[in-house]
C-alpha cells in the first residue's frame, strides 16, 4: 500500500522533472577554486549572478583548498581526464601552466568563441603578468594584489612625522630617517616590518628599480635564463635592511604575513609592508590605533620609478572539453570582466578590478574618496607602462625558488651570512632548479 | 570446509583440527594481501620508477634520467644538511618524550589516591592531533605572541626568537613533537611496569633497596623491551607523523634549519610540482627508515630481555 504510493508520487515526479531537462539541459562549467571564506562566498555570488542571466550555462564552483592544493587538484584530474573548464592557478605556478600543453590560451579562447575583447582597455601591469613572450594573454587574470606600505599614523605624530603621500613615494633614505626617528626616540621597539619578503623586498624591489631578476627578459623570453638578484643594487639594499636590523629600525617577522602583521597590530612596528589584500584584514584587527596606507619606498635617484607587480592567481582554460562548453567559458569569462562584477569583486575584496572601465566606474562614484586606501595600490601599478623587466618573472619552480630566497635571507638576518654571500648562494641554489626545470621541458 | 580431524571433544580441545583445503589460506590472506599491494607496494614502486625520471605535472613529458635525481640530490649540501636536520630532530625528539614518559610513569606508578583519574588525564595528550600540538605550542612560543615567550624574554632575559634563530626553532619544534608523544611512551611503560612481578621489587624492598635502587636495578632491565619497541616507534614518528607540527610551527625555517626530510619531500613535490625529485627524496627516506630499523634490531635488540 505505502509502496504503490511512493511508486504513484515518483511517477507524477518524473513527469514534472523530465520534460524541463529535456527542453534546456545548461552545459556545466566546471571551475576549480581557492577562495574561501567571505572570499567564497564573493565567488559564489558571482557565479549565482552568471547562472541567472542566462539559461545555456551553468557554472559550477568548487573550492579545492589552498593554491598549491588547487593547483594539485588540477594536475590529478586532468591525469585522471576528469579536469574542470576553468582552474584558478596562483601567479607562480603560471610557467608550468603556460609550459603544461593541458591549457586552452585565453586569447584564443576568446577569439575562437567569437568575443572581442579590447585588452587594452585592462590594467597593463596585470595582464603582463599572464601574456606569452608575443604579447597574447594566456590566462585570465582573477585576483590581482601589489604590495604596499602601511603606517601608524599616531606614531608618525607623536614622532612629529608628516602623513604620507598617497601618489608619490618617499625614498628609502627617507625611509631610514623615519624608523631611526621612531625607534630613537622610543615610540615604538621597532621601525618597520615586512610580509613576504621574497615578493616584497626583491621581486617587487627589482620592478619598481627596473633591476633584471633574471635573465632573459626575467624569464619570458627563455627557459635557459639565470637568476640576477646578487647584483649590487639588490645586495646594497639586502645590506641595508640588515643594517636597519641591527638598529631595530627593521624587524624580521617571519616569511608570510601573519608574524610581521602581528607586529604592526600590537605596535611593535610603525611601518609594515604587504599585499593591498590586508586593508580587509587591518580594518578587522587594527582598531587601536589610525592607520594609512602609501606606496612602496624607492631609491633617491630613481626619478622614473617602474609599477610594481602583482601577486595572486588567474584562470585557466584546460584542454579536453567540447567546443560548446568552452563558448561557455569565454561567455563567463567576458562575465566576469564585467564592470558590475568588477566592482563588486574589488568592493569586497581589495583587489584590483582589472578593466580601466571599472576602475574609472568606481572612481566617479566617489568610491575611492570614500575608501582612499584602495587607490595607493592601483596608483602604483598604474604610474609607468611596465617595461620588459617589471611587467613580472616567469621562472619555473618558482615556488623553490622563493623558499631558497627565503631561506637565504634569513640567514642574513641571523648573522650567518652576509649580504652578498646568500644572494649568491641564493643565485646559485635557484640555478639549479632552473636547469632542472629546463632539462625536463626539453 | 572446516573438519574437526579428531572426532571426540577431547582431543579437540588440543587444537588438532585445521583445513583440509589448500587455496583457502590464500582466499584468507587475499584481501590483506589486495590492500597492501595496492596501497603500499603499487605507489613505492611508482615512486622508485619516479624517481628516475623528470616529468611535468601534468604527465605530457616524461625523459629518463638515470641517477640524475640522485645526483641533483646529494651534490647539495642542503639536502645533507637536512638528512643532519632529521638525526638530531629524531633523537632529541625520542630522547625527550621517552625519558619524560618514564619519568611520569614511575611517579604515576606511585600516585596511592584516584590512580584512574591520573592515569587517564596523562594519556589525553596523545589524542591531541600534530598539527594542533603544533599551533598550542606555538601560541605558547611565539615570539610576538607567545605568552612563554614573553616570560622566557622578560625573565630568564634571553633572546628567544624561533622565528630568526635556527636552534630556538628546533627547540620548539622538538618541544611541540615530544609533548604528545609523552602520553604514548607513558602509556606503554606503565603497562610494562605492572608486567613486573611484585615479588621482585618487594624482594627487594625487603633486602633495603630503597626506590631508586629497585627502580634501576629491577624496574629498567625488566622494561628493555618496552624500551626497545618506543625507540623504534618514537624514530619512525619523529621521521614522518611530525609532519603536521613542522606545517604549522616552522614550515622548514628559519634559514631551512627545521626542514626535516619528511616536509622536504612535500614542499618538492606536492607544493613544487618537482616529481621527480621528490619521488628521489622519498627513495631515499624509505631506506633510511629501513637502514635504522634494521640497525636497531641487529644490534639493540641482542640487549633487549623479553621474557619474565
Amino acid at each position: 500500500m505505502k509502496l504503490t504510493k511512493l511508486f504513484g508520487l515518483f511517477i507524477i515526479a518524473s513527469c514534472l522533472v523530465l520534460p524541463a531537462s529535456v527542453f534546456a539541459e545548461p552545459v556545466t562549467i566546471n571551475w576549480w577554486h581557492s577562495m574561501r571564506g567571505p572570499r567564497g562566498d564573493v565567488v559564489e555570488k558571482m557565479i549565482g549572478d552568471f547562472n541567472a542571466s542566462q539559461s545555456e550555462y551553468k557554472v559550477v564552483g568548487t573550492n579545492k583548498g589552498d593554491y598549491d592544493e588547487t593547483m594539485n587538484a588540477g594536475v590529478a584530474a586532468f591525469r585522471a581526464k576528469k579536469q574542470p573548464h576553468l582552474l584558478q592557478v596562483f601567479e607562480v605556478g603560471t610557467q608550468t601552466m603556460m609550459l603544461s600543453g593541458a591549457i586552452y590560451p585565453v586569447f584564443e579562447l576568446m577569439k575562437d568563441a567569437g568575443i572581442q575583447v579590447d585588452w587594452s582597455r585592462y590594467l597593463q601591469a596585470v595582464l603582463a603578468y599572464y601574456m606569452n613572450a608575443d604579447g597574447n594573454l594566456v590566462s585570465m587574470p582573477f585576483n590581482s594584489s601589489t604590495p604596499v606600505m602601511y603606517y601608524n599614523v599616531d606614531m608618525f605624530k607623536k614622532a612629529g612625522i608628516a602623513p604620507l603621500s598617497k601618489t608619490q613615494p618617499i625614498t628609502w633614505d627617507e625611509l631610514g630617517e623615519i624608523t631611526k626617528k621612531i625607534v630613537d626616540a622610543k615610540i615604538a621597539p621597532a621601525g618597520m616590518v615586512t610580509a613576504w619578503q621574497s615578493w616584497i623586498q626583491v621581486e617587487n624591489y627589482s620592478a619598481i628599480q627596473n633591476l633584471a631578476f633574471a635573465s632573459k627578459a626575467n624569464g619570458y623570453e627563455g627557459l635557459d635564463c639565470k637568476l640576477e638578484i646578487n647584483n649590487p643594487q639588490v645586495v646594497k639594499h639586502i645590506t641595508r635592511l640588515k643594517s636597519w636590523a641591527d638598529d631595530n629600525r627593521f624587524m624580521y617577522g617571519g616569511q608570510k604575513y601573519q608574524g610581521p602583521s602581528a607586529e604592526f597590530v600590537a605596535q611593535n612596528a610603525a611601518i609594515y609592508m604587504d599585499s593591498i589584500s590586508a586593508i580587509a584584514k587591518l580594518i578587522k584587527t587594527a582598531k587601536d590605533f589610525k592607520w594609512d596606507v602609501a606606496l612602496l619606498p624607492v631609491e633617491a635617484d630613481n626619478l622614473k620609478p617602474q609599477n610594481s607587480i602583482i601577486g595572486g592567481a588567474s584562470l585557466w582554460a584546460l584542454n579536453g572539453h567540447s567546443k560548446k562548453e568552452y563558448k561557455g567559458v569565454a561567455a563567463f569569462l567576458k562575465f566576469l570582466a564585467s564592470n558590475d562584477m568588477q566592482e563588486y569583486w574589488h568592493r569586497q575584496t581589495g583587489y584590483f578590478p582589472i578593466t580601466i572601465d571599472a576602475y574609472e566606474a568606481l572612481k566617479s562614484k566617489g568610491y575611492y574618496e570614500e575608501n582612499p586606501f584602495q587607490e595607493v595600490g592601483i596608483n602604483q601599478l598604474n604610474r609607468a607602462i611596465p617595461s620588459k623587466i617589471s611587467r613580472g618573472l616567469r621562472l619555473g619552480y618558482f615556488v623553490q625558488i622563493r623558499n631558497i630566497i627565503n631561506e637565504e635571507l634569513e640567514q642574513v638576518w641571523n648573522g650567518k651570512k652576509s649580504p652578498q654571500e646568500a644572494m649568491d648562494t641564493a643565485v646559485s641554489r635557484s640555478n639549479d632548479q632552473l636547469r632542472t626545470f629546463e632539462k625536463t621541458y626539453k | 570446509m572446516l573438519q574437526a580431524v579428531c572426532p571426540t571433544p577431547l582431543i579437540a580441545m588440543i587444537k588438532r583440527s585445521f583445513f583440509k583445503s589448500k587455496y583457502l589460506p590464500y582466499l584468507l590472506i587475499f584481501p590483506q594481501m589486495a590492500v597492501t599491494l595496492t596501497f603500499f607496494y603499487w605507489p613505492a614502486i611508482q615512486g622508485i620508477i619516479q624517481s628516475f625520471l623528470l616529468s611535468d605535472p601534468f604527465g605530457q613529458r616524461s625523459t629518463f634520467v638515470w641517477f640524475y635525481n640522485y645526483i641533483q640530490l646529494f651534490t647539495d649540501p642542503l639536502y645533507l644538511g637536512s638528512i643532519f636536520t632529521t638525526f638530531v630532530f629524531s633523537i632529541a625528539v625520542a630522547a625527550v618524550s621517552i625519558s619524560w614518559g618514564l619519568l611520569i610513569a614511575v611517579m604515576a606508578n606511585r600516585v596511592l589516591k584516584v590512580k584512574a583519574l591520573t592515569r587517564t588525564l596523562l594519556i589525553w595528550p596523545y589524542a591531541v592531533a600534530p598539527a594542533i600540538s603544533g599551533i598550542m605550542w606555538l601560541f605558547l612560543l611565539h615570539p610576538s605572541y607567545g605568552i612563554v615567550a614573553l616570560g622566557i624574554k622578560r625573565w630568564l632575559g634571553v633572546d628567544w626568537n624561533p622565528v630568526l634563530y635556527g636552534h630556538d626553532a628546533m627547540a620548539m619544534i622538538v618541544v611541540a613533537s615530544a609533548w604528545k608523544q609523552i602520553s604514548y611512551n607513558f602509556v606503554f611503560f606503565m603497562a610494562g611496569m605492572q608486567a613486573i612481578p611484585k615479588s621482585l621489587i618487594e624482594a627487594a624492598a625487603i633486602d633495603g633497596a630503597g626506590p631508586f635502587k629497585r627502580f634501576w636495578f629491577i624496574s629498567f632491565p625488566l622494561l628493555s623491551p618496552t624500551f626497545f619497541f618506543l625507540t623504534v616507534m618514537n624514530i619512525i614518528y619523529s621521521f614522518f607523523e611530525t609532519f603536521g607540527i613542522i606545517h604549522t610551527v616552522t614550515q622548514g625555517g628559519p634559514g631551512g634549519s627545521t626542514n626535516i626530510l619528511v616536509y622536504k619531500v612535500y614542499q618538492d613535490g606536492f607544493v613544487g610540482l618537482n616529481l621527480g625529485s621528490s619521488a628521489a627524496q622519498s627513495v631515499v627516506l624509505m631506506s633510511l627508515i629501513i637502514v635504522i630499523t634494521f640497525l636497531q634490531f641487529r644490534f639493540v635488540e641482542k640487549k633487549v630481555q623479553y621474557g619474565g
